[in-house]
């Protein structure tokens, strides 16, 4: 189901003046940033098709900026986002991307801080509602309205089980599951929505007591 | 679960004796946890802003940053006032406030997308309206807001709301469905009533295309919302005359998600055709944006998109600076 809540239909309250061009690409850039985990200071995006086309009109660009910089859609320095970029040190660049089979409305964003580095495409698939399908070159999907746990670990058999086990011993319900994977027994990625915020405690546990897990990252709610 | 269907939304709603705002808040209720009072107070505060939204139109007029737009909606508001015009005030001022929730959404002002920004003029436009008229409370016209997003979500999972996946009929189209539904139960309109209202708005909307000046959510956006707010108005009317749609209203989604997939992607929210492709269309975009904006779209010429391969904005910050000075002077030159 593309949309479920009444208030994605009335909603969201946001600054003009387009819901997929402006309050859409403000999410993009803060998932993004959450994917990403810690301060980025430099991020390029690559903008496709209708993103492409009107990007200054729409606001597109500061809005994608507004967000890796974790501002809200309804935050009136949406527009200054070039001017907060500079003082808050990050280093950004617009370029035009390959269309390929996507959505009219998506980016690419790769996007680093001091120790990590993260890429991924995202579309903006109307009414301020993003998806990402696409993370470091593995097809995923997630969109950041459930709390969102992000698994880089090795390939192995019984992984899943492992992780789905404590997190309904935690009481956890898993909502969405995917595992992607680079090569048979390598390194592969795994995205978790979950219905309620996972504890602390938890994620060191997953962290800690999961054979093969390599980092952990979270999206929570946008 | 969610709504896919608006002929099962209407006989979801009749099967459980509710309208379908309360069906929707019983959803909504379910899937968020919180309980009626809790979501009745979050869409009160969406209403806020769309009153909000409303007053800073009308009372607080300003052009959007390219000037392309801005102050229709205090110009219609007095022109109302004299008493002369052809639409009676009611609806007028109706078709006033949507002027002016879209001219402050295209000044980057705060509003509620209903069910997108380009469309959020509609629903606000004919509610507020409402309110100031006193037929009906706050409460009631919250409620409706339930009612709108119902049919809004049927619609939107069906087909689409986004002008680039569908054109103008996605965005304002389903707006217009929205709100013409939500005036039915109002009224006191059955559930079925309201999904055949929001079917006659959208079959005719069907077909219209997203082709804004320079890409701006402005011309002819803005004026589009205004009109559209009447359209809904008037479907509602039919609806509660007892007319009903011919083509069933699923049958009516299904037509504008597929005139949607066959619209070419020119009009369907890139700036390049339709009014953005009319020698003014393209004169402005020049005018707003500057020559080397065109390089990055191909608009001018109607190339294939060949000129996209090169970066479209390296921002070294003085590359940056000196863009944006230049196109403030040239904003301001025309001011």
């Amino acid at each position: 189901m593309k949309y479920n809540s009444a208030f994605e239909i009335i909603g969201p309250v946001m600054v003009g003046p387009s819901s997929s061009h402006t309050a859409g690409a403000v999410r993009i850039g803060r998932l993004a940033r959450e994917v990403l985990g810690e301060r980025p200071t430099q991020v390029r995006f690559e903008l496709m098709g209708s993103f492409l086309a009107t990007y200054r009109g729409h606001g597109t660009d500061v809005a994608l900026l507004a967000g890796v910089l974790g501002l809200d859609t309804a935050d009136a320095d949406v527009r200054r986002a070039r001017d907060l970029a500079h003082e808050a040190g990050l280093a950004y660049e617009f370029a035009a991307g390959r269309a390929e089979h996507h959505h009219p409305n998506t980016v690419r964003v790769v996007l680093a801080g001091a120790t990590r580095a993260t890429a991924l495409v995202a579309s903006s698939i109307g009414g301020g509602k993003v998806e990402v399908i696409e993370l470091d070159g593995l097809h995923v999907r997630f969109t950041g309205e459930r709390f969102t746990l992000i698994l880089y670990h090795v390939d192995e058999q019984g992984f899943l089980a492992r992780v789905s086990r404590l997190l309904d011993e935690r009481g956890s319900n898993i909502a969405r599951l995917s595992l992607e994977r680079w090569t048979k027994g390598g390194d592969a990625v795994t995205v978790c929505e979950v219905d309620q915020p996972v504890p602390a405690s938890v994620l060191a546990d997953l962290r800690a007591g999961i054979r093969g897990v390599r980092d952990i990252r979270v999206v929570s709610v946008l | 679960m969610s709504f896919t269907s608006l002929s099962q939304l209407a006989r979801q709603a009749e099967d459980r004796g509710l309208s379908i705002a309360r069906l929707m808040m019983s959803v909504e209720e379910q899937q968020s946890g919180l309980d009626e009072d809790q979501l009745m107070a979050k869409m009160a505060s969406q209403f806020a802003v769309m009153e909000q939204a409303v007053r800073k139109g009308i009372l607080e007029p300003e052009r959007s940053r390219t000037g392309l737009t801005g102050q229709d909606a205090a110009r219609v508001h007095t022109y109302l006032e004299r008493g002369a015009s052809f639409v009676p005030p009611e609806p007028l001022r109706a078709m006033a406030y949507a002027l002016a929730v879209s001219e402050v959404n295209a000044a980057m002002g705060r509003i509620v997308a209903t069910p997108t920004a380009g469309a959020a003029g509609i629903l606000p436009g004919v509610l507020v309206s409402l309110l100031d008229s006193g037929r009906y409370t706050r409460d009631q016209l919250v409620w409706s807001l339930f009612t709108a997003a119902a049919l809004g979500l049927a619609i939107a999972n069906a087909a689409c709301i986004s002008g680039a996946a569908g054109g103008c009929q996605a965005e304002v189209g389903s707006a217009t469905a929205m709100a013409a539904g939500a005036l039915v139960e109002l009224a006191g309109g059955s559930p079925q009533a309201a999904v055949h209202a929001a079917a006659l708005a959208l079959q005719n909307s069907l077909g219209l295309v997203c082709d804004p000046m320079a890409g701006l959510v402005e011309v002819p956006c803005v004026t589009r919302n205004g009109l559209h707010a009447i359209t809904a108005l008037a479907a509602a009317d039919m609806a509660l005359a007892g007319v009903r749609s011919v083509i069933p209203p699923d049958e009516v989604v299904d037509a504008m998600r597929q005139i949607g997939q066959e619209m070419p992607v020119s009009l369907r929210e890139t700036g390049l055709g339709g009014l953005a492709g009319t020698p003014t269309g393209r004169a402005y975009r020049v005018k707003v944006f500057g020559e080397d904006e065109l390089l990055d779209s191909g608009a001018s010429s109607g190339r294939p998109q060949s000129g996209l391969a090169r970066p479209c904005d390296a921002a070294s910050e003085e590359q940056s600076s000196a863009r944006d000075g230049r196109v403030t002077g040239e904003i301001q030159q025309r001011l």
